[in-house]
C-alpha cells in the first residue's frame, strides 16, 4: 500500500496523471488510514468507501483511456458535512437533518468531482457551523491530532483534523467567522477563505448567508491553490457569486518562492494586543521577520474598528441564522417529532428535539435582533459597523498589498474548557471575523509550534479578489520554512 | 405590510375625478366608509420567481417543484427577470415610479405551506411606488391612488382532508406575485369591487397574468374602517381575507361595513383584527387579533443582490406597452364616437377591444360594429376573452362582412341576426349563407311594388281605415314581409306602401 501520510494533493494528482499510481490505490490507502486512525479522532461522520472506490475507478478508467481525468485526478478529499451530496446523507452535524439525503449536489463538490477528485466521506463540524471547537457536533467531538486532549478548532474541525492526520489529501470547509482559518491554525494545516462570492454557496447549507464562504483545506499552500482554482468561479445557481475570471492561484504560490520584492505587508497593531498568547505572538512576529527577509516591506497599518468586529458579527450572523434555520420544521425533510398533536406542536417539538443548544441560542438571539421596532438599533447598526470595518481594510490596502496577523489569539484549547462559556468560545474568532465581515480573502498557514507541541497559524489577508497576493505571500513563507512538513503523531484507534 | 395599515395617519379623503362624492347608502349615511385593498396578482411566467420549475396552475400535487422552491437546505434563489419585467410593465401602466434599485426582504412566519419559514418579498424598497388605478362607476371616473407594487413569491397550498389529516401541495410555492397596495381611497363595497375589476383588466391587457379570482391567480384582502363624516382620523380597521370573486368582495365588505356600524352605534370600539369572509354563511369571522399578529422580522434578503433597473430597460418597456383601457376608452368616446356605455363594455377586456378594432378595421362602421359585438358576439361566449381565440366561429373580418351586408341593405336587420346565428353555428361566411339560402333582401322596386299592390288590393277594408289611423300601414308592411319570406327591404316597402296609400313619407 502507498504511504500517503504527509503527501500533498498536488503530488498525488501528478502521480495519478503520470501513471505512477492508480487512483484506486491512493483511495485505498486513505480508506485504510481512516479505518486505522479515525476512531481516536472522530473526523468522519460518514465514510463512503464504496462511492469513493467507484469514483477512483472512474478516474483510472479515464486515465487508461488516454484522457486527462482532471487537475485533481485521484485526489481523495474529505467533504465537510455542510455540503450537500446527491444520494449521500448530509446532516450539518445536526440531529434535525439526520436521514436527509439531498437530491442535488453542491456546486463545489460537483466541480471537485468533475476535476477528478475522489470524495471519501463527510466530515464532522460544529452543528450548523456554529462553534469554534467542533464540540457542538450533535454526533461526536473531533480531537486535535497534535494532542487528543485538545480541540481541533471549528467549525470545520473535522476537515482540519482530517487533513492534519492525513485522513484525506485535502478537504472542503466553510468560513463564516473563521471556521476554515481557525481550525487550520489549530491543526497546523493551510486553510483559505476566498472573497465572498468567489466560490458558489449553492448546495452549502446556510448558516449566515452574507458571511458564509466555502473554501479549501490543504497540507500545503499550493494544494489549497489547486483546490480553489477548481472550486471557484461564477455559478448561475448563486446570485451572489461574482463573475470575474478565477485567478492563477498555483502560479501565484510558485511566484512567492521567488521572493516578495516590492510587496508591502501591513501589520495592524490592533491584532497584537491584550489576549494574544505570548508564544503565538512570538511565532507570528518571527514569521513576519521571515517575510521581510523574503523581500517584503513591513508597514504598520491601522484597523481602528476591529474592536467592534465580534459584536457586529454576532448581531448579523445570529439574525441570518435565525432566518436560515426557520425551514427546519419537520414538514418536508429531516427530523420530525413523533409527539405532535397540532401544527404548533409539530414545530416546537421538532425544533426542540432536533436543534442542539448552540443553534437554539443563536436562533433566539437572532429573533431578538430582528424583532419589530428594533431593526435599526441592532441589525441596522451592525450593518453600519460592518461597513466601517470594511472601510478600515480599504484604507489599509491603500498603503499595503496584504495584511499579516495571527490567525487565532491562542493555540488549541483543551476539550471541554470553553463549552460552558459561549462568550469565551466566541472570542476564539477575534482575528478571523473581520475579513468575513468585509468579504475579503484570508489564508491561514502553519508558522510554528508551541512548547507543548501545538500548531500556531499565520493569517494573510488580501483585498477583495486579492487571492493571488495571499497565495504569493503564503507561498513565499512556506518555501522558506518547514512548518508545513511537520506531522502530528499517529493517532491510534 | 401595507403602508395604509396604520389607522392614525391623516389623509385627504378620496373623491371621484369628476363629480361629487359617491352615493351613500345604509351605514354610509352616518359613517364614512374607508377601504384600502391589497391585491395579489400571480404573474404568468413560465418558471417560478426564484427557481426553474413550472409556474403553471394545476398539475398533480408536488409535480411542479424543485429543490429551491421546496426550500431544501443549501438551495438559493435566483431572480427570474421575466417576473421583474411583468411587475415593471404593471407599474408603468398604473403610472407608478419604478425604482432604479430595489431590494428583496425576508418575511418570516411559520406555516406548513411556506417552505423556508420565510417568504421572499419586498419591504422598505418595493419595485414600484405611487401610481393609481383608474375605473369608471356610474358614469364617474375614479382614480384610486396606489401606495406601492412589490414582487414576492407565492406560498404552497394546504389541503385539509377529513380525519384531521393535512396535505401540502407546493406546486404554487414560488409562483411570482405582484402585490398591489392601494391607499385607503375607496368609499364603498361597490367601488372596491370595481377597483379589483380594473386591476384585472390591466393585468389582462398587459398579458402578465390571467387574473382569475376563482383559481386564485388574483386575490384580494380589504382593510375596512368607518369614521364619522368629517372626522380627520381614520377609525380602527379590520382586514378581510378570503374573498375569491367580485361578488365576494362586494358582499364581504358590505357585511363588514354593517358589522362595524352596529358596533359603533352601540358606542363600542371596533377591534383591530384579521377576519375571514365565509361566503356560505355570508359573514366575516375573526381569524387573529392584533395582539397575536405576526412579527415578520423583516430583513434584506442576503441571497439576492439589489435589483437594478436601467433607464434603457424602462424606456423599452414603456415603448412596448399596449393601448390600455383608459386610453382605449378615451379613443372610443372621442374620435370613434361611441357612447360611454358602449365604450365601457368594449374596453372591459382587451380581447373585446382588439376584436372590435379588427371589425372596424375590416370596414364596418364603428357604431354598428359596437352594437353587433356587444349584443351578438358577447352574448354567445361564456368568457369575453374567447374573442381572442384564433378559432372563434365568427372572426372579426367575417362579422365586418355581415355588418356591411346589413348596412348596404342586402340583409334586413332581423335577417342579419339570423345569418349571424348560422355563421356562429356553422362557421360559414355571411355572403355564402346569403347566396346559398337566397336570403338577399328584395329591394327591387318593381317586384316589391307588385307584391304591395296585391296586398293592398286584398284588404280594401283596411285601406279605408288607414286615413284615420296611419299606424295601420304596419299591417300591410307585415303582410308584404310575409309574402317575401322576410327578405323584403323594409325601408323600400314602407316607401311603396305610403305612396300607394297616399300617406306622407315621415
Amino acid at each position: 500500500m502507498i504511504d500517503v501520510r504527509g503527501v500533498s494533493a498536488v503530488t498525488l494528482a501528478d502521480g495519478v496523471r503520470a501513471g505512477k499510481w492508480r487512483a484506486r490505490e491512493v483511495t485505498e490507502a486513505y480508506l485504510d488510514r481512516i479505518a486505522r486512525h479515525d476512531g481516536g479522532l472522530g473526523c468522519y461522520l460518514l465514510v463512503d468507501a464504496d462511492g469513493a472506490r467507484r469514483r477512483a475507478d472512474a478516474v483510472d478508467a479515464t486515465q487508461k483511456a488516454g484522457r486527462d481525468a482532471g487537475p485533481l485526478a485521484g485526489v481523495p478529499l474529505g467533504i465537510k458535512d455542510i455540503f450537500c451530496t446527491r444520494g449521500l446523507e448530509t446532516t450539518c452535524a445536526s440531529k434535525i437533518l439526520r436521514g436527509f439525503i439531498p437530491p442535488y449536489e453542491s456546486t463545489v463538490t460537483e466541480r471537485l468531482g468533475a476535476a477528478g477528485a475522489v470524495a471519501l466521506g463527510k466530515l464532522n463540524m460544529d452543528e450548523f457551523a456554529m462553534g469554534s471547537s467542533t464540540e457542538n457536533s450533535a454526533f461526536q467531538p473531533t480531537r486535535n491530532p497534535w494532542s487528543t486532549g485538545h480541540v481541533p478548532g471549528g467549525s470545520s474541525g473535522g476537515s482540519a483534523a482530517a487533513v492534519a492526520a492525513s485522513l484525506c489529501a485535502g478537504a472542503t470547509g466553510t468560513d463564516t467567522g473563521g471556521s476554515i482559518r481557525q481550525p487550520a491554525s489549530l491543526c497546523g494545516v493551510v486553510g483559505v477563505k476566498p472573497t465572498y462570492g468567489r466560490v458558489s454557496r449553492y448546495g452549502v447549507i446556510a448558516f449566515a448567508s452574507s458571511l458564509d464562504h466555502p473554501g479549501p483545506f490543504g497540507r500545503t499552500v499550493e494544494d489549497t491553490a489547486a483546490l480553489l482554482e477548481v472550486m471557484a468561479g461564477p455559478d448561475p445557481l448563486d446570485a451572489t457569486s461574482i463573475p470575474q475570471p478565477v485567478g492563477a492561484y498555483r502560479k501565484a504560490t510558485r511566484a512567492g518562492r521567488e521572493g516578495l520584492a516590492g510587496v508591502r505587508l501591513g501589520v495592524p497593531a490592533e491584532y497584537f494586543q491584550a489576549g494574544l498568547d505570548a508564544e503565538v505572538e512570538a511565532a507570528v512576529r518571527a514569521a513576519i521577520d521571515e517575510l521581510a527577509r523574503a523581500g517584503a516591506k513591513i508597514v504598520p497599518v491601522s484597523l481602528p474598528h476591529t474592536k467592534y468586529a465580534i459584536a457586529t458579527y454576532y448581531l448579523i450572523c445570529t439574525a441570518e441564522a435565525s432566518s436560515n434555520l426557520a425551514r427546519y420544521d419537520g414538514v418536508r425533510f429531516g427530523h420530525r417529532t413523533a409527539q405532535a398533536r397540532s401544527l404548533d406542536e409539530l414545530y416546537s417539538k421538532t425544533r426542540g428535539e432536533g436543534f442542539g443548544a448552540e443553534p437554539k441560542r443563536r436562533i433566539m438571539l437572532g429573533a431578538y435582533v430582528l424583532r419589530a421596532g428594533y431593526y435599526e438599533a441592532y441589525y441596522g447598526k451592525a450593518l453600519r459597523a460592518r461597513r466601517k470595518i470594511a472601510d478600515d481594510f480599504s484604507a489599509a490596502f491603500a498603503g499595503c498589498d496584504a495584511i499579516v496577523t495571527p490567525t487565532s489569539p491562542v493555540p488549541a484549547f483543551r476539550a471541554g474548557e470553553r463549552v460552558a462559556d459561549p462568550l469565551q468560545m466566541y472570542l476564539a474568532d477575534v482575528y478571523t471575523v473581520a475579513p468575513d465581515l468585509a468579504g475579503i480573502p484570508a489564508l491561514s498557514q502553519p508558522c510554528g509550534l508551541t512548547k507543548g507541541g501545538l500548531p500556531i497559524g499565520l493569517q494573510t489577508i488580501g483585498p477583495a479578489l486579492g487571492e493571488e497576493i495571499c497565495f504569493r505571500v503564503a507561498g513565499a513563507y512556506e518555501s522558506r520554512t518547514d512548518w508545513h512538513t511537520r506531522l502530528p503523531p499517529e493517532a491510534t484507534s | 405590510m401595507s403602508a395604509n395599515a396604520s389607522g392614525e395617519r391623516e389623509v385627504p379623503s378620496h373623491k371621484p375625478i369628476a363629480g361629487g362624492a359617491g352615493p351613500s347608502q345604509g351605514p354610509g349615511q352616518k359613517y364614512e366608509v374607508v377601504i384600502g385593498l391589497e391585491v395579489h396578482v400571480q404573474l404568468a411566467t413560465r418558471s417560478k420567481i426564484f427557481s426553474w420549475s413550472s409556474a403553471a396552475f394545476g398539475g398533480e400535487p408536488n409535480t411542479n417543484t424543485d429543490p429551491v422552491c421546496l426550500g431544501l437546505p443549501g438551495t438559493l434563489p435566483v431572480l427570474n427577470r421575466a417576473a421583474v419585467e411583468s411587475a415593471i410593465r404593471l407599474g408603468l401602466a398604473a403610472g407608478c415610479t419604478i425604482r432604479p434599485r430595489c431590494r428583496f426582504a425576508r418575511k418570516h412566519f411559520f406555516y406548513a405551506d411556506l417552505p423556508k419559514g420565510f417568504q421572499i418579498s419586498q419591504f422598505d424598497e418595493p419595485i414600484c411606488d405611487g401610481g393609481a388605478i383608474q375605473f369608471r362607476l356610474h358614469g364617474e371616473a375614479h382614480a384610486v391612488r396606489l401606495t406601492r407594487i412589490h414582487l414576492e413569491e407565492d406560498t404552497g397550498k394546504n389541503i385539509h382532508a377529513p380525519a384531521g389529516v393535512s396535505f401540502v401541495d407546493y406546486n404554487r410555492a414560488g409562483v411570482p406575485l405582484c402585490e398591489i397596495v392601494s391607499e385607503p381611497d375607496l368609499r364603498s363595497a361597490e367601488e372596491a369591487a370595481e377597483y379589483v375589476r380594473a386591476v384585472r383588466a390591466l393585468v389582462r391587457y398587459l398579458g402578465i397574468g390571467d387574473g382569475n379570482m376563482e383559481e386564485g391567480s388574483l386575490r384580494c384582502d380589504a382593510n375596512v374602517s368607518l369614521r364619522l363624516h368629517g372626522a380627520a382620523a381614520y377609525g380602527t380597521k379590520a382586514e378581510i381575507k378570503n374573498m375569491n370573486s367580485f361578488k365576494n368582495v362586494r358582499e364581504a365588505i358590505e357585511h363588514e361595513i354593517k358589522r362595524q356600524a352596529a358596533i359603533l352605534d352601540r358606542g363600542e370600539r371596533v377591534a383591530q383584527e384579521t377576519r375571514l369572509w365565509d361566503p356560505a354563511r355570508g359573514v366575516t369571522q375573526s381569524m387573529r387579533s392584533k395582539e397575536s399578529a405576526h412579527d415578520y422580522r423583516y430583513f434584506p434578503e442576503p441571497d439576492l443582490p439589489p435589483l437594478v433597473v436601467t433607464e434603457a430597460e424602462l424606456a423599452a418597456f414603456r415603448a412596448a406597452l399596449p393601448e390600455l383601457p383608459t386610453e382605449r376608452f378615451a379613443r372610443y368616446t372621442g374620435p370613434v364616437g361611441l357612447s360611454p356605455q358602449d365604450a365601457g363594455v368594449l374596453v372591459a377586456d382587451r380581447e373585446i377591444a382588439v376584436y372590435f378594432d379588427a371589425v372596424v378595421a375590416a370596414g364596418a362602421p364603428a357604431k354598428r360594429a359596437a352594437n353587433w359585438v356587444i349584443n351578438e358576439v358577447l352574448g354567445r361566449v361564456d368568457d369575453p376573452r374567447r374573442l381572442g381565440d384564433a378559432d372563434l366561429p365568427v372572426p372579426p373580418a367575417a362579422l365586418a362582412e355581415l355588418v356591411k351586408l346589413v348596412e348596404d341593405g342586402t340583409l334586413s336587420g332581423k335577417l342579419g341576426k339570423d345569418v349571424f346565428g348560422k355563421m356562429w353555428g356553422e362557421r360559414r361566411g355571411a355572403a355564402e349563407i346569403v347566396a346559398v339560402e337566397g336570403l338577399a333582401q328584395v329591394s327591387d322596386g318593381g317586384a316589391l311594388e307588385e307584391i304591395c299592390r296585391r296586398v293592398v288590393d286584398a284588404s280594401p277594408d283596411v285601406v279605408a281605415r288607414v286615413q284615420g289611423n296611419p299606424k295601420l300601414i304596419g299591417f300591410f308592411v307585415g303582410a308584404v314581409m310575409k309574402e317575401t319570406g322576410g327578405k323584403g327591404n323594409p325601408k323600400a316597402i314602407n316607401e311603396i306602401l305610403r305612396r300607394l296609400l297616399g300617406q306622407p313619407t315621415p
